[in-house]
């Protein structure tokens, strides 16, 4: 018993990172209609920029921390002129192939700098673990779940509260009305790109700083394409609650059919889901059964 | 500029190479091709002949991604599926002219399997069932040891055709070739079918293909089932070709691979198959090369070349979606018609 809570306690902790995730996946997918595979890479890219910058250049944490969040807004605004803009019209084939190979070139350019090793970047969050009874959670997966809950609340709270927020909200559900009523479109697409490559950094760091920092920390992000499809690809709701799902059922599947099922159990999940309710949990009907 | 094709009835004008000229050139491409295991390399052969396998591959892809619209993201886990069902085989003593069919046949079968989740989504959502599909292959090329080998992989034993064991790339080479060339002209009868037809209604309109009487079920499942096929026997021959395999191989890079094949190449031509082919083996051969010559002024040039190979298939990516969305069949289009029309402008 005490075995299953303990498992299920890291299972729900660890899903609020991916729950980071396969936010900075749903904001992109609802703002924009793009479904980005470079999630993982531009991930694991702020974790690489704030790694060099806290340790290369020796900045204290939270300002190498807020360079590489500019950083990555910056490369997020200028691919989403430079790729996504021409594209935009194009079969989805050839939107997913041109972040596939955004993905690619992020990739290749991470290793080229920064080689195949793996680098220990410092913590923002103090690694203190906590006991619960005879259970013992790691310092760094509540650290990370506690940033990556402010940060989930902060950003509901802004789509709900602020104008920015609710006109992003509009551009999403009907880009023509929204920009009929003033709302800047072109600028909307924009902060939704710059919005999640920042989430996406967020998450990296957080991933980064508790279990090390190698090219193969992108492969994480694969995993949350099952959180999305499960919770619905457009509701953010769905995805935070399909993550924290998924984190325990990965936590509980590994701890007791070992950890080899961990590669396989969210992609039969996603299966069963596309056959029996395509749309997810959470997310809208507006896909054409055919 | 051409002159003097006349057609008398409908047939020579529907035929695959309609005029003398294109017969001839068509027929010296052959032979050359032929005779490349006579004047070629070493080097030049073994090249020539994983073009060979990944010319299969992508004709596959490209009927099911390019003519039928279905993105698969799986295929490369559909050539590890031939692959081992040819290992499998093999051991057993069954001889390749057998097993390649049926690798080629049951990989269809198993993507039938796959493509049962196009008849509820389509788009990206589909993209991502096969996905987790590629997902659930690859897991099952790991753990299931007693067939596949696990995660050290297998050894295929030599293709034996009636007691005569087809050795070194210069027999598989005409292996490959027969294969290619078959399939080759195979996918582009297809498209002269109803069934090819089929396929482009679906991807163009799928509403309207079914209002004209197509049964949308029976051409998505056949559009996943053919290129599996085609997966099928490239899996197959890779595995006579290189004798042992690890289950690595068959990672989703190489279905990224081969669909960045097909756009590079061409959306749904089997020429763009085959150039796309072509192109995508010999870049990061350049590379290679490059970095090697190079290696005397940057000695840490040879660690580079992978993860550099790797940034520029993503620049030829984005590139040829942004500026040239038909891929390089269109810039052959586009010379073949300067020569035709000459002396007159295009």
């Amino acid at each position: 018993m005490i075995e299953f809570v303990e498992y299920s306690l890291l299972g729900l902790l660890s899903g609020g990172v991916m729950a980071l995730i396969a936010l900075s996946f749903v904001l992109i997918y609802k703002g924009t209609g793009v479904v980005n595979f470079a999630v993982g890479e531009v991930m694991m890219l702020g974790a690489y920029l704030y790694y060099a910058a806290a340790v290369t250049f020796e900045l204290p944490p939270v300002v190498a921390f807020l360079i590489s969040l500019a950083v990555i807004s910056i490369l997020a605004m200028l691919v989403e002129r430079t790729v996504l803009r021409p594209l935009s019209g194009q079969p989805a084939v050839a939107v997913m192939m041109a972040t596939i190979g955004m993905s690619s070139i992020m990739h290749g350019t991470i290793e080229t700098i920064w080689g195949g090793d793996t680098y220990q970047p410092p913590g923002l969050i103090p690694r203190t673990p906590l006991f619960l009874g005879e259970i013992l959670i790691p310092g760094s997966v509540l650290g990370n779940f506690a940033i990556a809950g402010i940060l989930i609340a902060c950003f509901l709270a802004f789509f709900r509260y602020s104008k920015t927020g609710i006109a992003l909200r509009a551009t999403a559900s009907d880009p023509v009305t929204a920009a009929t009523l003033g709302i800047n479109i072109n600028f909307a697409t924009l902060l939704t790109w710059m919005l999640a490559g920042s989430v996406g950094t967020v998450a990296g760091v957080l991933i980064a700083s508790s279990a090390g920092l190698a090219p193969s920390l992108s492969g994480a992000a694969l995993g949350v394409f099952a959180a999305i499809i499960l919770g619905g690809m457009d509701s953010v709701l769905g995805a935070i609650v399909a993550s924290l799902f998924l984190g325990w059922l990965e936590s509980i599947s590994a701890g007791y059919l070992g950890g080899k099922s961990r590669d396989v159990i969210p992609y039969v999940v996603v299966l069963l889901i596309l056959v029996v309710r395509p749309y997810g949990i959470f997310g809208t009907r507006t896909i054409e059964r055919l | 500029m051409r002159t003097g094709v006349f057609y008398e009835n409908f047939q020579s004008e529907e035929q695959l190479w309609n005029s003398p000229v294109k017969r001839f050139w068509m027929l010296a491409f052959i032979c050359a091709l032929l005779t490349l295991p006579f004047w070629g390399t070493q080097y030049i052969l073994a090249m020539a002949c994983i073009v060979g396998i990944h010319v299969i591959a992508t004709l596959g892809l490209n009927l099911t991604t390019g003519n039928a619209g279905l993105i698969s993201l799986s295929h490369g886990a559909f050539l590890g599926v031939g692959c081992y069902t040819v290992a499998y085989l093999g051991k057993l003593g069954v001889p390749f002219y057998v097993t390649i069919p049926v690798a080629g046949i049951f990989t269809a079968m198993l993507g039938v399997i796959v493509g049962l989740p196009s008849l509820k989504v389509k788009g990206i959502y589909l993209a991502i069932a096969t996905l987790a599909a590629h997902f659930i292959l690859s897991f099952v090329f790991r753990e299931w040891t007693p067939v596949t080998g696990g995660v050290q992989g297998t050894t295929i034993p030599r293709a034996n055709f009636f007691g005569y064991e087809l050795m070194g790339d210069k027999d598989n080479f005409y292996l490959i070739y027969f294969l290619a060339i078959i399939l080759g002209i195979a996918a582009r009868n297809l498209g002269r079918t109803y069934i090819g037809r089929a396929f482009v209604a679906v991807r163009d309109r799928d509403i309207s293909a079914e209002i004209l009487g197509v049964n949308l079920l029976k051409t998505k499942l056949l559009a996943f089932a053919t290129g599996a096929f085609y997966a099928g026997v490239a899996g197959g021959v890779l595995g006579y070709f290189y004798g042992a395999i690890v289950p690595d191989y068959f990672a989703l890079t190489l279905s990224i691979f081969y669909l960045a094949a097909v756009i590079v190449g061409g959306l749904g031509s089997v020429l763009g198959s085959i150039f796309g082919a072509l192109f995508m083996t010999f870049v990061p051969e350049a590379l290679r090369l490059l970095s090697n010559a190079s290696s005397h002024w940057f000695p840490n040039a040879a660690g580079l070349v992978l993860p550099m190979g790797q940034v520029v298939f993503g620049l030829l990516i984005i590139i040829f979606l942004v500026f040239e969305p038909h891929g390089l069949t269109a810039n052959w289009r586009r010379v073949k018609r300067y020569f035709h029309l000459w002396p007159f402008k295009t």
